[in-house]
């Protein structure tokens, strides 16, 4: 679905990216984790199309679409959830479900959706007219992610869905993210909870410093001492 | 039953619009009546200015980008009007093609100084378009050599009057047992304007454009992803805002006669801008208020300056200082006492949210 060669990112003149390769199948979850500015999140701009990439190639379902913008590879099902949960605060729960919608003018389907992804976070249901902004921080997270799914998406890039949530909305997220995962819709999943993600994942990648040092079966980077001590805490 | 209930609730809403209508259309003449002619001409700039300040609240306050050079457009309006209208190049085209070619002028001048700063947020983009605004006012100045384009300082005289036919704004004319002079003729046009005004921005405000504008505002990142241009939006939203600004420049300057670039300095922008905050920015409500609060109190001020003598005997501090000073006291309660803005948005500043936290959700 998603193939990276060589993806290099840069800011300025700081290589934050320094030339990956990722690989992400139809239907999979694949995990991608690191330590703080490994420079996970600024693989998951690019992919994206939130930051031009320096050089390398992206591939998403069979076209090139390296330095496409955001908008035109939203429109082709690839959408982000971004870190920080990116809340329109002054938006309601319902306009920013909507704000998910608003590359689709199918109004019935959208509505239909709508109801899809209130069933699957009847919390969002309660608090539809709710400003975005009065929201909890798991709430928001919650909506994040609802929104994304208003675009249809076939494929998520989910930027660190756990960041500053207590681990019980951890859990519940992640609950969420396996529903999502179990309709078919490709994930690559970025999360400095190593443990949650690679059992979430079926592959993971391990990042550090702008290169991807580690690459396998989620099970086998599990049981992998090098990772189990540096990002598992053992 | 509350005031607001009363323009809601559907048994009233038509009588109290009714009576709001009427009120509006009798203004001129009870103004008249009461404070002279020349505040009858007070209240149809107010109503320009209504235009202008929700033109910039369509840049500032629903895409939350700060243009401290707002009268530019403003004056490309008023200057696009006076040229192809009076005998500076002896042409003297119809103001219905005019007042849209303004338009058109003023929103390619909108997207000429939206394009380059699209990078650009709050203070940055603010000193770019203050700059902006000062650039135009100094060609005007001095587009009079080699070529005399804008006849510079002097200023283009002469002006057409919005006509049609043989039936001229400038003419007084009886309708009715009323006397209708020409500032009442204005007054009509203008309000047909900002209402047309008011109807728009409100229709944008709850329009897909206008909740794309909040997202951006709220977090450009996140808007993109939801796969909103925001490079587009962000320069719908300069050419909309310039849109306004460039029809409320041709009325101007049809109903002066005359314009110069002295209309035009940092200070008008500053003051449309203050018309936008003061009044709530993002609320159209509030805008509308406070273009009119802001066009009528300094004039207002000006019967200070007798009060001063009678009250105190004598001059002691001259008046149009008093003037500006006390409008420059009002302005900072009105702040200190409503931040928000007189008539502030619904979707008013909420908490930040809290990323660093814990949450049990």
């Amino acid at each position: 679905m998603l193939e990276v060669t060589q993806l290099e990112v840069a800011y300025g003149g700081i290589r934050a990216v320094k030339g990956i390769d990722l690989r992400v199948g139809a239907g999979e979850v694949v995990a991608l984790i690191g330590a703080n500015g490994a420079g996970k999140t600024t693989t998951l701009k690019a992919l994206a199309g939130l930051l031009r990439p320096k050089g390398g190639r992206v591939t998403y379902k069979g076209a090139d679409v390296t330095g496409k913008p955001a908008y035109h590879l939203v429109r082709h099902g690839l959408a982000l959830v971004p870190e920080g949960r990116g809340m329109f605060q002054r938006l309601t729960v319902a306009e920013n479900l909507a704000m998910g919608a608003y590359i689709r003018n199918d109004a019935a389907v959208v509505a239909a959706d709508t109801e899809r992804v209130c069933a699957l976070f009847p919390r969002l249901a309660e608090r539809r007219r709710q400003l975005a902004g009065t929201l909890s921080g798991g709430e928001q997270q919650m909506l994040a992610i609802a929104r994304a799914m208003m675009a249809r998406p076939q494929m998520l890039l989910l930027d660190e869905p756990s960041m500053g949530l207590a681990p019980l909305m951890v859990q519940k997220i992640f609950e969420t993210v396996r529903m999502i995962a179990a309709e078919g819709v490709t994930m690559l999943l970025v999360e400095q909870n190593a443990k949650l993600a690679l059992e979430t994942s079926s592959r993971g990648y391990v990042m550090e410093s702008g290169c991807i040092v580690l690459a396998d079966d989620a099970k086998t980077l599990l049981s992998n001492p090098q990772v189990r001590h540096a990002y598992l805490g053992e | 039953m509350s005031w607001s209930a009363l323009f809601t609730d559907r048994r009233w809403r038509w009588i109290a619009w009714s009576a709001v209508a009427l009120l509006l259309l009798a203004l001129p003449f009870i103004i008249e009546a009461l404070l002279g002619r020349s505040w009858v001409r007070i209240i149809a700039v107010a109503l320009l200015f209504v235009m202008l300040a929700l033109g910039l609240n369509i840049v500032v306050g629903f895409a939350g980008l700060l243009d401290l050079g707002y009268i530019a457009f403003f004056a490309v309006g008023a200057y696009s009007y006076a040229l192809l209208a009076s005998p500076q190049f002896a042409v003297h085209w119809p103001f219905l093609v005019l007042l849209p070619l303004g338009a058109a002028i003023a929103a390619v001048f909108g997207v000429l100084l939206g394009a380059p700063t699209l990078r650009l947020r709050g203070d940055y983009l603010a000193i770019v378009t203050l700059g902006f605004g000062e650039i135009i006012r100094v060609f005007l100045n001095n587009l009079n050599r080699p070529v005399n384009i804008t006849n510079g300082p002097q200023g283009i005289t002469l002006i057409d009057p919005l006509q049609m036919g043989g039936f001229s704004l400038a003419h007084t004319h009886t309708f009715a047992g009323l006397t209708f002079a020409p500032v009442h003729n204005y007054y009509f046009v203008f309000l047909v304007c900002a209402v047309l005004s008011i109807v728009l921005s409100l229709r944008l405000e709850n329009s897909r454009i206008g909740r794309a504008w909040i997202a951006i505002r709220d977090d450009e990142l996140a808007a993109s992803s939801m796969g909103i241009n925001t490079r587009n939006l962000k320069l719908l939203a300069f050419a909309m805002g310039a849109t306004f600004g460039g029809v409320a420049g041709g009325l101007f300057a049809s109903f002066q006669g005359f314009i110069s670039p002295e209309s035009f300095h940092l200070i008008d922008s500053i003051m449309v801008l203050c018309m936008v905050v003061l009044g709530g920015m993002g609320n159209v409500a509030g805008v509308v208020l406070g273009a009119v609060l802001l066009t009528a109190l300094p004039e207002a001020l000006r019967y200070i300056g007798p009060l001063q003598q009678r009250w105190l005997g004598g001059v002691i501090v001259d008046p149009a200082d008093l003037r500006m000073l006390l409008f420059g006291l009002a302005l900072v309660l009105m702040m200190l006492l409503r931040p928000e803005g007189l008539w502030p948005a619904r979707r008013r500043r909420v908490a930040p949210v809290h990323t660093g936290n814990a949450d049990v959700g």
